[in-house]
């Protein structure tokens, strides 16, 4: 097993030397998810007045969200990258080589999660720059770049699944709002006890990504709260390691030899 | 030992598609260590599922296959490490440059580190694209690709090398070079080299045998000198003045031989014994007005002919109509 790590790092390398020759898989999930939090917390300010809203910067509140929102962009992008080299044959190239199909997935998901700490850095910056506290700390700060390496990891591996399960860039592309579907009927603009709406409520209660987000937003809001930490990692681990293993087994599908 | 553990054994081998064709039916096909053995046939005649499977990407139906003394079904990994693949779409990264290629490349077949830099720089220059290494490959032609693709199928020294057709889509220049390159490789290095190709001229010039599949079955296997004498005799060919004149000339020419399926032009293959002069004299004689008049040696085309009944670009143009 030693031999295949310089594979799995020639396989990381590719995936982050390949993002970054691409502006277009960079900008957005680093732009984008700033943006939509810069619109949302000067337009939503006046929720912190509500009665129970947690703090009363809605930027602090919302600062959550970039996190969950880049790891779902990066993440269809290095899905629909998997996907292509299906469709134009280098899974063939690779499945020739000595390769071993772990160390594929292995490597193709460190390249996610080497990205996808980089973007969190990024939102990170611009929290401390825009004057956002961090109530847990340096300590918090440390936690929270780890959680952003896992949230990247199990996304990552979703991404993996959907690119060798359907074997399509578009299709990939297709998918995108789908999930984006799950991060907008969620927590991230009202905490769940406000919604006040009860479908949403339970859509939202029954979401995963509500979790995640309370999850950041707790170290950055509160301080140390385990229970939201206890669900936002479990919730995560649960469908990484699902994606994982549909992973896998897509792989050893689409990576045919002998 | 050795010289076996270079060579190809194929037996029977059958590989079926579901809801599809036999795309192979049951072939039987032996490479002599350092040997370049070319593969001919026309598109979708079964040349690049027999590469596939002798390469492990796809199991075999029915039959047995050993590379490098190796089973291509029971030991897929050793196999792999003794060959060298080229397929048939370049299946390369544009955003990555041809040194990352290599490098990747080098590191995925396990070539030891101090030896991947080095040996990068040798096979980029050896192919010819050292200038253009740190260039994206998605500014290569389509003959840098291709020499690139060469490069990375040689990057761990294998001792076989599979090409499937490699010259498809070449101007004349980069085709004469990676044939210069592969005869270079078959000569000082001797390894040995199984090449596909739908090109009667490179199996002629490259290929020590060849073997001719058609619709999944060899139908012909030797030497091009062998399997040109199968035929032994000449054809000649001769181009109408008048378009009119075509069936006059063929009615002319049947004394001579049996008459050949082309489109361009009315040819023969003469019967035993009769040479130009004779088919020149008897033009003198009975005043027929001939543009030109051409005796043609056989070629791998009459040879496929003579086996299918069909030339090699009708065969092509048969099976995409299907």
């Amino acid at each position: 097993m030693s031999s295949s790590w310089p594979q799995v790092g020639a396989i990381a390398r590719r995936s982050i030397v390949r993002t970054a020759r691409q502006p277009a898989s960079v900008i957005p999930p680093l732009v984008f998810p700033v943006a939509l939090m810069t619109v949302n917390a000067a337009g939503l300010q006046a929720s912190t007045e509500l009665p129970g809203f947690p703090t009363d910067s809605f930027l602090a509140f919302a600062l959550a969200v970039p996190f969950i929102q880049g790891a779902l962009f990066s993440t269809m992008n290095a899905g629909t990258d998997l996907a292509r080299d299906v469709q134009t044959g280098f899974i063939n190239r690779l499945a020739l080589t000595a390769l071993r199909d772990w160390a594929l997935l292995v490597g193709q998901l460190s390249g996610i999660v080497v990205l996808g700490v980089v973007q969190a850095v990024f939102y990170l910056a611009v929290g401390i720059a825009s004057g956002v506290d961090f109530e847990s700390g340096p300590a918090g700060i440390a936690l929270l770049l780890f959680y952003a390496a896992v949230v990247s990891l199990s996304f990552g591996a979703l991404g993996a699944w959907l690119a060798l399960r359907l074997g399509s860039g578009e299709s990939i592309q297709a998918m995108f709002p789908v999930l984006f579907v799950f991060l907008f009927i969620s927590s991230m603009n009202t905490p769940r006890d406000l919604i006040d709406v009860e479908w949403f409520q339970t859509a939202a209660t029954l979401n995963p990504v509500s979790y995640m987000i309370e999850a950041v937003r707790s170290l950055i809001i509160e301080g140390w709260n385990g229970q939201a930490l206890a669900l936002g990692f479990g919730f995560t681990i649960v469908i990484g390691v699902i994606s994982i293993m549909l992973a896998s087994s897509a792989l050893r599908t689409r990576m045919t030899r002998t | 030992m050795e010289e076996r553990a270079n060579g190809i054994e194929v037996h029977g081998l059958v590989r079926e598609y579901k809801k599809g064709p036999r795309a192979v039916d049951g072939i039987d096909i032996t490479v002599a260590p350092g040997e370049i053995y070319g593969f001919l046939g026309p598109n979708g005649a079964g040349k690049s599922t027999t590469v596939h499977v002798l390469t492990t990407l796809l199991p075999p139906t029915a039959g047995t296959a050993r590379v490098g003394g190796y089973d291509v079904v029971k030991e897929g990994p050793k196999v792999r490490s003794m060959i060298g693949v080229a397929l048939q779409e370049a299946a390369l990264d544009p955003l990555l440059t041809g040194r990352d290629h290599l490098r990747l490349q080098a590191t995925l077949q396990g070539v030891r580190k101090h030896r991947r830099k080095v040996q990068a720089d040798e096979l980029l220059i050896r192919v010819g694209l050292a200038d253009a290494a740190d260039r994206k490959v998605s500014g290569y032609s389509g003959g840098m690709k291709r020499r690139l693709d060469l490069a990375l199928a040689l990057v761990h020294m294998p001792r076989i090398l599979f090409l499937d057709e490699p010259t498809t889509g070449l101007d004349p220049q980069s085709r004469t070079a990676l044939w210069e390159e592969v005869a270079r490789l078959r000569r000082e290095e001797g390894v040995t080299v199984f090449l596909t190709t739908q090109y009667l001229e490179e199996a002629d010039v490259l290929a020590d045998r060849v073997g001719i599949i058609d619709q999944g079955k060899i139908v012909a296997e030797g030497t091009p000198a062998e399997l040109k004498a199968e035929i032994g005799r000449p054809s000649v060919h001769a181009i109408p003045r008048d378009e009119q004149d075509r069936e006059k000339i063929a009615a002319f020419l049947a004394p001579f031989g049996e008459r050949l399926d082309t489109t361009r032009d009315v040819a023969v293959r003469l019967r035993d014994g009769l040479g130009l002069t004779d088919i020149v004299r008897a033009v003198d004689a009975n005043g027929v007005d001939i543009a030109d008049l051409e005796l043609r040696a056989p070629s791998l085309d009459d040879v496929f002919l003579a086996k299918t009944g069909r030339t090699l670009e009708g065969a092509a143009e048969e099976t995409e109509a299907r």
